[in-house]
């Protein structure tokens, strides 16, 4: 369990130097010199070569990369072209938001998937599985973007009912623990949240009516257990596996929240990204992309681990 | 693998398959039919996709209008406008022409890279499977690099390093989709690798190549398939998706992604026409995944 624990964190650390090559391959595959990447176009020819010897361009490929390695480890990932500020300034406070935003979708598309998954699995075959697997099949082949217009339509333009735009009032793009900030999060995250809830829903409809078919349940049955005694059991059994698709969510959601980012203008990863992309400021789509990537590698590793240790089925050496 | 190939033995091989064959694939092949056709959801998308597929391509002759004509007098018009039954966008070119315009791209694009990657993912998924060894390590550990980034993420970072365009968008989606093939395709080899017919046809002298050929892809094209049907409905959404982004195709090309995107500051002027483009993009993925689940309910493919 130890070893494998062990060998789970060291096989990461290649995965995570792949991850980081991929993202400095990034600014070698945009079309142009990359010194463009670093420098404003109009800089002066002296101030460029200058520049280039700085930061090693006029290097190997691989040399460069181990430069690059070395700064971006102890958290320099350059400056933006379009602020000049540092990137990794505002990436901090947009992936506090992202993550907000990211880590309340994915709740609430867990526990509705969680109800939904466990109704349909329970039931199988019955009206209430077709409602639920038609729901989960709607929930992961709607444009979410779409549905965030769709509910700016209704909540806001239509009804009033909710902001349509931003993190808080007046543009802030500081989270807060009160009632205007909660308003403003309410229609990203019900957004966000259909694609895990699908997911989800399909998962532990999966999970719940292979448990129900095991023997166990039979003789939990036959030895006359009430309905929530049975339902704890269920529970025990379906919960490390839906806890593993969880965490996972929250990774896919914390890299694909871009689009609905952009749609309610919440000042998150995926809003500094679509700027970047818009006025090509490659250091800054480097570094988001590179934190959200790493981000992702840390989780997958993390739910790898947790799962592991909370089921005792999983014995791995 | 590279074992020496005795003609007659591969052609008694091939004239056994060659009988063989006809009798059980159209045995199977009916029976998948049978139980489409029973299916009322997969018919009824079947049929929905049918329709758009025909409205599509004949376009220029359903179209009341043209795709790329505007005008300043009748921009942002409501739904029901005489002669304008979806009204107009924000440079007064009609609703009805561009979604039928737009229908085009956004097929191509929602379709071409998972092509390209069912054609590049299997390749390389099967060799791994079959081959095994340093072979096998190399290509699966290179697709787990990729697995590392969430779908969205890597097709956004490689659009967005590159540029937008049709190519590149196009460059991007296959490059997310082929390590998902590549999995499926390597694990599904895997399976039928070690099967009794392939080590009698490895016996009777079959070459690698023959064996897989013959013996293995029969076997694994099925449920790759069925995974890449599914994969539709993803590919349509992230490259609308990165349409709206202003990352796929540009201005004034109909596309449903774009037209959500440029219609979006029009959302408190007609807010039903803004939505139209994202309802068609919804339709079609939702379509395209019932259509793959019934395949896979009549392949009977399992996971």
């Amino acid at each position: 369990m130890i070893l494998y624990l062990l060998r789970r964190i060291v096989y990461a650390i290649p995965i995570a130097l792949a991850v980081g090559f991929v993202c400095f391959m990034l600014v070698q595959i945009a079309p142009g010199d990359p010194i463009n990447a670093i420098v404003p176009p109009d800089a002066p020819a002296d101030v460029v070569e200058q520049v280039r010897k700085d930061y090693g361009l006029d290097k190997p490929l691989p040399v460069q990369f181990g430069l690059w390695l070395s700064k971006v480890v102890v958290g320099d990932l350059g400056r933006s072209l379009a602020t000049g500020r540092p990137v990794w300034a505002d990436l901090r406070t947009a992936i506090g938001n992202t993550l907000m935003l990211a880590f309340a979708a994915s709740t609430l598309g867990f526990i509705l998937g969680c109800i939904l998954g466990g109704l349909a699995g329970t039931f199988r075959g019955s009206a209430i599985d077709r409602g639920a697997v038609g729901i989960a099949v709607a929930g992961v082949s709607v444009p979410h973007y779409w549905l965030g217009m769709v509910l700016v339509v209704i909540f806001s333009v239509q009804l009033n009912w909710l902001p349509a735009m931003g993190a808080g009032p007046g543009g802030s793009s500081d989270w807060g623990w009160d009632w205007d900030h909660i308003q403003h999060l309410v229609l990203p995250t019900i957004t966000l949240s259909v694609i895990p809830m699908g997911i989800v829903t399909r998962t532990v409809r999966g999970i719940v009516a292979e448990i129900m078919n095991q023997e166990f349940i039979t003789a939990l049955r036959g030895k006359g257990m009430t309905r929530s005694g049975i339902f704890y059991h269920v529970v025990k059994n379906a919960a490390p596996n839906a806890l593993a698709i969880m965490g996972l969510q929250l990774g896919y959601l914390m890299g694909g929240s871009i689009l609905v980012e952009t749609v309610f203008s919440w000042p998150g990863t995926g809003l500094l990204l679509n700027s970047a992309i818009f006025q090509r400021d490659l250091p800054v789509l480097q570094g988001t992309i590179l934190v959200l990537a790493m981000f992702f590698v840390a989780l997958n590793l993390l739910v790898d681990l947790i799962q592991t240790a909370l089921d005792p089925r999983i014995k791995r050496a | 693998m590279s074992t020496a190939t005795t003609p007659t033995a591969a052609e008694a091989e091939l004239a056994v398959q060659a009988r063989q064959a006809p009798v059980r694939s159209q045995g199977y092949w009916a029976g998948v039919f049978k139980r489409v056709r029973r299916d009322p959801v997969t018919i009824a998308c079947a049929a929905i996709l049918l329709l758009m597929l025909l409205a599509i391509v004949f376009a220029p002759l359903l179209a009341p209008h043209e795709p790329y004509q505007g005008s300043m007098i009748r921009r942002l018009r409501g739904i029901g406008t005489p002669n304008y039954p979806l009204g107009t966008d924000e440079l007064g070119r009609d609703i009805v022409t561009r979604l039928l315009y737009g229908g085009r791209l956004s097929w191509f694009m929602g379709i071409v890279p998972v092509v390209l990657a069912f054609v590049i993912g299997t390749t390389l998924g099967v060799t791994a499977g079959f081959m095994g060894g340093k072979v096998n390590m190399a290509i699966m550990r290179t697709t787990d690099i990729f697995y590392a980034f969430p779908s969205v993420l890597l097709a956004v970072a490689i659009s967005g390093a590159l540029g937008a365009g049709i190519f590149n968008a196009i460059l991007s989606l296959t490059l997310v989709f082929v390590p998902q093939i590549i999995r499926v395709a390597e694990s599904v080899t895997q399976g039928v690798r070690n099967l009794d017919f392939v080590d009698a046809a490895r016996a009777s002298g079959a070459s690698g190549f023959t064996i897989v050929r013959v013996h293995v892809l029969g076997n694994v094209l099925g449920p790759i398939f069925v995974y890449a049907t599914g994969l539709i409905s993803v590919c349509m959404i992230l490259s609308s998706g990165l349409s709206f982004l202003g990352l796929g195709t540009k201005p004034p090309e109909p596309e449903w992604g774009l037209m959500l995107n440029t219609l979006r500051t029009a959302i408190y002027v007609q807010p039903w026409v803004a939505v139209l483009p994202g309802a068609c993009i919804f339709v079609t993925s939702i379509c395209f995944n019932l259509l793959s689940d019934g395949l896979r309910q009549a392949m009977d493919v399992k996971g």
